[in-house]
Formats: C-alpha cells, structure tokens, sequence
C-alpha cells in the first residue's frame, strides 16, 4: 500500500483529549472504528458532516475534526435531513445512543428511514441512558436492573434491525465493539450506501448497565459480546437460537434516494423554465 | 517479534484510563499494568503487531508502529 498508514491523530480534535467516557466506555471504540472506516474509504475530513443529539454517543461529534453539529436530544436525524438536501455533496454519518434515537428521536428514526435520505445512523446500543444517571432506554429489555427501575424492568425492548428493517431503511446491520475490526467494514459499506443505512453496534455501559446488572466489568461485557454473538445463519445459530445475530441483514440498492428524487421533481417542477 | 520487523508501542498515560480490555484481549500478553494502573508494553519482543489492543483501545491511548528494517536506507 502506498497511501499513508493510519494514524487517528489526523482526525480527531485533540484538545478536547482525554475524552469523558468512562474508563472501559465501549465508545471510544466505536470511535476509532469509525475514524479507520473513514480512513480506509479514502475520504477528505470536509467531505463528511457528523450530526449528533444528546447524550454520552453525541459527544463524538465533538472529537472528530469533520464538519460537526451538536444539535438537540433526538433530533440529529433532521438536522442530517436538512444539511443532506442542502449540501448533497456531504456525507452524513449521525451517531446515536439507544436512547437519542429511539425513545426521544424513535419518530424521527422511523421517518428517515421510510424517506431513505442518504444518511449513516449508527445505533450505538448500551442498553441505558448513561449521561443522566443510568435510567432504563427502550432497549433495556424487561427483567433488568436500572436506577429508575430497582425492582426490574417491565418494558420489552425494541429489536434494532427489525424495526429499521420494517421501517424501509436500505441497509440494515449489526456489530459488537468486541468485534471492532468487523464494525469497522460493517461502517465502511454504511457510509459507501446510497440510501438510508442503520448500523446498530453494541458497546458495553459497565458504570451504569453492567454495575446494575451484574455483567462485570467492561471486560466481562466484552466477553459477553463474544460468546453471545453469531454471524447471520451460522452452525452456532442452530445449536442456540437464542444468540444475537451480527452482520448485514438488508443491503438494497434499488429504492430511489430521497436526494436524487427530489432533484427529479425540480427537473419536473421546472420544466420549459430557466 | 516479527522477523524483519521493530515494533513500538506508543502508550499516551494521559489518556489511557486503565481499563484494562487492552491487556485482557492481547494474544500474547504483551501488555501489563504499571505502577499508576495504566497500560505498558512490558513484552515487547512478544508482540506480533496485530494490533487488536490498539484496535479495541477505547480511549485511543495505544498506537503501535511497524518499522520495516532497513526502510529508511533504502
């Protein structure tokens, strides 16, 4: 290879380092797969636009030296919506946390994804809401601990890539921090997608999820990853249906892009005009 | 270490937050915690630069370079 190697110095603001994640915070991790996604493609720094929301996950908009917005709790989609029809040219990556995404922006996700604007989501899943004392998210699941659920939770969880997949979104996939290489190139053909792509990685909360529930430390959680993950259809599937598929579930190129189809009715709109 | 290879280990202690995942995952133990509970490279001629600590590093703490020998007399 004769391009420079990677060094994730090149794309991050390091005065705002060391950053305020918790020691063993599954996302820095994300973080640094995504900067090799960013890397590997090949693409300028003032190409891409990070739009995030609120929360511990938002904050990388703030470490990567992209073009950035730190908008409002749960509406980083839109505001991705409106840069992408204003600067087409740009790419839109939006990370999320479980919470920014689909309780307080769960409209916001599901219309995104119906629209299938160009824009990468990332769902990144703790399971909690982190920054405001560890309450329980839609994606909890029923029967764990949380602070604003001492005795358990009751709610079921929001299956990630079955409601982005009924939703329309065009690319649909899921990773693990544990597999932080597979995340990398799982984020690679996310960015790279024409259309709508969601990409749900799990990262482990060990201050607030894995204290409360008793999954350890963050290398516990890790290890958890590893041994309760699976590729999509493998023999270990078989054996234990129970564990979490990973991998690309929807990959579709045929759906217009909402970018495109909006230039298609101003060709229309204008016709026999300027 | 690999043949033909130097491979250094940087470590920045500022933002390595001791978490430890660097030095549970490393295949080769390569890797300890030092006095102030932050990671060192305590093996290095073990390493086989696969570079999952620095892959999995949540604080970006870790970056290992490859040096080919002889590289820069070429």
């Amino acid at each position: 290879m004769t391009e420079k190697p990677f060094n994730f110095k090149d794309y991050i603001r390091p005065r705002f380092f060391p950053h305020i994640w918790c020691p063993g915070c599954g996302h820095g991790i994300v973080l640094g797969s995504l900067l090799r996604a960013v890397h590997e493609l090949g693409l300028n720094k003032n190409e891409i636009v990070i739009t995030s929301g609120i929360g511990c996950s938002s904050r990388i908009s703030g470490y990567v030296d992209f073009h950035s917005l730190h908008t409002i709790h749960g509406r980083a989609l839109t505001f991705a919506t409106g840069v992408k029809l204003s600067k087409p040219g740009l790419k839109a990556i939006v990370p999320m946390g479980d919470g920014d995404a689909l309780a307080i922006g769960g409209n916001h996700f599901i219309h995104a994804a119906r629209r299938n604007i160009d824009i990468t989501a990332i769902v990144m899943n703790n399971r909690i809401y982190g920054m405001t004392g560890g309450q329980f998210s839609p994606l909890s699941g029923s029967g764990k601990k949380a602070t604003t659920a001492p005795y358990l939770t009751i709610d079921r969880d929001f299956d990630v890539v079955e409601l982005a997949k009924s939703a329309g979104a065009t690319f649909v996939a899921r990773s693990t921090v544990f597999h932080a290489n597979e995340c990398k190139d799982i984020l690679k053909k996310a960015i790279s997608h024409k259309g709508f792509s969601v990409v749900e990685i799990l990262t482990q909360c060990p201050t607030y999820y894995g204290r409360k529930n008793k999954e350890g430390d963050a290398i516990q959680m890790m290890e958890g990853y590893k041994t309760n993950t699976t590729r999509i259809g493998s023999k270990k599937l078989e054996k234990n249906p129970n564990l979490i598929q990973r991998g690309i579930f929807v990959e579709n190129t045929e759906v217009p892009e909402y970018c495109k189809a909006y230039d298609e009715i101003i060709k229309t709109a204008m016709k026999g005009k300027a | 270490m690999v043949k033909g290879k130097t491979i250094k280990h940087l470590i920045d202690k500022e933002w390595c937050k001791g978490c430890g995942i660097c030095i549970h995952f490393c295949p080769k133990n390569v890797l300890e915690f030092d006095i102030n509970e932050k990671a060192e490279a305590v093996r290095p001629e073990d390493c086989i630069a696969c570079k999952l600590c620095e892959l999995r590093c949540p604080d970006l703490a870790i970056q290992i370079i490859e040096d080919q020998e002889g590289e820069n007399e070429r």
